[in-house]
């Protein structure tokens, strides 16, 4: 969610019974917006906290002119200090999927594999390095795998320019009641993947400009996002339950959005049998 | 070679500088021809489209009129926008009226009932007055939200006022002695709300009269069956051996797992429903499965091990499994009642009920947030069977004796079963630090709710068990709510339960027992065995023969 937006948004994502302290909520407010300063972002998002089991993390992301580029990654353990975050590779990715359990709210911890085979761990780490991994490490990589599976924004809210770099659309003027309860309305905002497989007959239909990302509803496996109008029916909500603690919401006709973060930084893997 | 002077009528690019010339124009023409031009530049632009009617000149205003109105910064960027929302508002408003008043519908109905909860009933607004001053069940659900929101937990202001609200119309509607908010269930449509209320004394509901109506008339039924199945006994493929095991009563209404009732609804403002009490059955399916929740009350659960009951069935197992496990309180505050010659009882279960404790005595916060043997759990927990309190599903009373002594002639006698071991489970108020953690997990997190001002943070706990199930306490006042899906935490995938072994169709004896066909050489020696035999008897017969033949001419 946008930090400019902070409270506001708070309010409307709360159904989860997830949100921030009055504390957090005025720290945040100043240290956000010096981020901005220092790092020079042109935007700020809260992405959200991770629960650990001693501590939690609060993660910031910063935005260049490009919203599509790779954003910067900000974790911090009082919302006061923030450190960078470096970017997520595809071995960090690889190896934080090894592992199971709760963040521990130390970024220095190191998780040693115990179930792991010998030929897992030479693919994993390649130099021949201990099988350990840090937990700042996973936190990158969680991050990012939030971030590429169920980070979302409304259909037309971003245009790509035809130069290729993506910006928000000054005329998105919000989803209408009836768009906004649909999946296909909501992009998963990353690179697409199912794009190129569509029929041309569906090409067809899709405006180059807008229509640049996957949609929600051919997202796997089906069925694994809710929707919800609250407050009686004026904000959609809508909820991963892939990523449970994901929380998207908009007001239709207008041009809020956004999505936080609020769990423990676990997959779902027992989705299928849930559903 | 020459510079771009001033160009002269007869060089090309003279048009450029002059108004109403094209810079292709090598002549220029005359100025009537000029007009006559102008007006059939205007005609060509009024033309109207054949497909939508509309013309290039209007529609060139309408944008004109728009851009200059608006004034967008850097309007040549988004031109073509502005011209499709031109184009776009020309249509809407013919179907404006239709579309617009079937979308209003949903938000205004749900905004009047919204409203409807800020509404004082009419008629008992004088009554009301005097009984609230006194003593209310009402629970102050905006001073409990106050205190979780120091930690982070809870809905928004609006939402916990609706459900303050709610909550009042529902103790105004039942004969409730005490109410408290349990927390909210997240569903896949919708969601729960769920508030947990004990009646007063003497003023249970009518339910158990009708279970007992349909126990004897099931009765009635298998008596008659057996009837008919005494004559048909010759004729009868063989009768399963299988005995289902017991099935294990639920608890009293008031007491173990059914101590409180549970009313839900899925947005304050919506009528509350009561769900219905649990069995140990369904706790001890819903150990096994991990559902959603869709958020009609009616929805069938489809599971394996199938599911006894429905969603409201299910909810009422996982509200009754977390309230068992992550209901705590600050030591002290409650403390067993004293009671006179209970050894007996405390034998088979331990205490069961117990008070508010007059003395008590708070504790600082830091002591609550640095060890959990702080704080107790005051529910009970349920054991294994699905009971708070063991039961022996085997004790029979006098009755079932006798209906036993009388079948038995008729049947054989079943096995008995193994002997059950009784369960214990850990007594009431035992403290947080006998909670068993998850691999090195500890099953509780406790933090204060700020480390900048020490004087006045609340202890808050989350529970890792149960992800959502949250504590605090400050002073004198604590409280316990839930946040969540509903599911218990396990870091191990969930692996459903696997099918029971397929059931052997019928005994399997020697008789029955495939055995390998006898060799040649076998059959050979069988045969002559056989033969000798034979032989040697038919000379025992031979003189059994003559023997008879010799008795029979003494006769």
């Amino acid at each position: 969610m946008e930090a400019v937006s902070l409270a506001a948004a708070l309010e409307l994502t709360a159904g989860g019974g997830a949100g921030l302290s009055a504390e957090k909520r005025a720290v945040l407010g100043a240290s956000l917006l010096l981020l901005q300063r220092d790092y020079r972002f042109e935007r700020v998002w809260f992405w959200g906290r991770i629960q650990g089991v001693r501590g939690a993390y609060y993660i910031a992301e910063g935005l260049g002119s490009d919203r599509a580029a790779p954003r910067s990654r900000l974790y911090s353990l009082n919302c006061v200090e923030w450190s960078l975050l470096p970017p997520a590779t595809k071995e960090m990715v690889a190896q934080a999927e090894q592992l199971k359990g709760r963040f521990q709210g130390d970024p220095s911890f190191e998780y040693e594999y115990t179930e792991i085979d010998a030929e897992d761990a030479e693919r994993l780490f390649e130099d021949g390095k201990e099988p350990v991994i840090k937990e700042e490490a996973r936190l990158i990589a969680t991050i990012e795998q939030i971030d590429k599976a169920v980070g979302i924004i409304p259909r037309g809210a971003f245009v790509k320019t035809p130069l290729g770099s993506v910006h928000e659309n000054r005329n998105f003027e919000g989803l209408s009641l009836t768009e906004a309860k649909k999946l296909s309305s909501y992009f998963q905002f990353t690179e697409p993947v199912n794009l190129k497989n569509k029929t041309l007959l569906e090409k067809a239909d899709l405006d180059p400009s807008t229509d640049f990302l996957d949609s929600l509803e051919h997202d796997i496996p089906q069925g694994s996002w809710t929707i919800q109008l609250e407050k009686g029916g004026t904000v959609v909500v809508l909820r991963s339950l892939l990523w449970l603690g994901l929380t998207f919401y908009h007001i239709p006709m207008t041009k809020q959005y956004g999505y936080v973060y609020f769990g423990t930084g676990e997959k779902n893997l027992d989705l299928p049998f849930m559903l | 070679e020459r510079g771009h002077g001033p160009y002269q009528p007869h060089e090309p690019g003279y048009g450029l500088y002059q108004p109403g010339y094209s810079p292709y124009d090598d002549q220029i023409p005359d100025p009537k021809s000029l007009m006559l031009a102008i007006q059939n530049a205007k005609a060509y632009l009024l033309k109207s489209s054949t497909t939508s009617g509309l013309n290039l000149y209007d529609h060139l205003a309408n944008m004109l009129t728009k851009i200059l109105d608006e004034q967008p910064t850097n309007a040549v960027d988004i031109i073509e926008n502005i011209s499709k929302d031109v184009k776009w508002a020309q249509f809407q408003k013919k179907m404006d009226t239709l579309r617009d008043e079937h979308e209003i519908l949903p938000t205004f109905e749900a905004a009047e009932k919204r409203k409807a909860l800020f509404l004082k009933a009419n008629g008992e607004e004088d009554e009301e007055l005097e009984e609230e001053i006194g003593e209310t069940p009402l629970p102050n659900v905006m001073e409990t939200a106050f205190y979780f929101e120091q930690a982070g937990i809870g809905l928004s202001k609006d939402e916990s006022y609706h459900i303050f609200l709610a909550l009042k119309k529902l103790v105004s509607v039942q004969p409730i002695q005490t109410c408290r908010f349990w927390g909210k269930i997240l569903g896949l449509e919708m969601n729960y709300i769920i508030a947990e209320v004990q009646y007063h004394e003497g003023e249970e509901e009518e339910e158990t009269e009708e279970e007992e109506v349909i126990k004897e008339g099931e009765k009635g039924v298998d008596e008659v069956e057996d009837e008919d199945e005494e004559k048909k006994k010759e004729d009868e493929p063989p009768k399963s051996t299988y005995k289902p095991p017991p099935v294990i009563p639920k608890e009293e209404n008031g007491t173990g797992a059914n101590k409180y009732v549970y009313f839900v609804c899925n947005e304050p403002g919506k009528p509350w429903v009561k769900l219905p009490p649990v069995t140990p059955a369904q706790i001890v399916c819903a150990r096994k499965i991990k559902k959603f929740f869709t958020g009609r009350l009616d929805a069938p659960v489809v599971s394996f091990p199938p599911f006894p009951g429905n969603e409201a069935n299910y909810l009422r197992a996982q509200i009754a499994r977390i309230s068992a496990g992550t209901h705590i309180s600050p030591i002290g505050f409650y403390q067993f009642a004293e009671e006179e010659g209970d050894e007996e009882e405390e034998g088979e279960g331990g205490r069961d009920t117990y008070e508010e404790n007059p003395d008590f005595q708070p504790l600082s916060v830091a002591e609550m947030v640095d060890s959990l043997s702080t704080w107790v759990h005051h529910a009970q927990s349920i054991l294994k069977q699905g009971r708070c309190v063991w039961l022996n599903p085997f004790q029979k009373s006098e009755e079932e004796e006798e209906e036993e002594e009388e079948e038995e002639g008729e049947e054989e006698k079943p096995e008995e079963p193994d002997e059950l071991q009784q369960e214990i489970g850990p007594p009431l108020l035992t403290p947080l630090s006998e909670d068993e953690g998850i691999q090195n997990i500890p099953a509780w997190t406790a933090q204060p709710s700020t480390n900048l001002i020490p004087q006045y943070a609340v202890a808050v706990l989350q529970s890792n068990r149960w992800p959502g199930a949250y504590a605090f306490a400050s002073g004198r006042k604590f409280e316990n709510i839930y946040f969540g899906w509903g599911h218990k935490y396990s870091p191990e995938n969930h692996a459903p339960a696997l099918p029971p072994p397929v059931q052997a169709e019928y005994p399997s004896g020697p008789e029955i027992t495939e055995t390998r066909d006898p060799t040649l050489e076998e059959e050979l020696a069988f045969k002559a065995a056989k033969e000798e035999a034979l032989a040697a008897a038919e000379e025992e017969e031979d003189e059994e023969d003559v023997e008879d033949e010799e008795e029979e001419e003494d006769d």
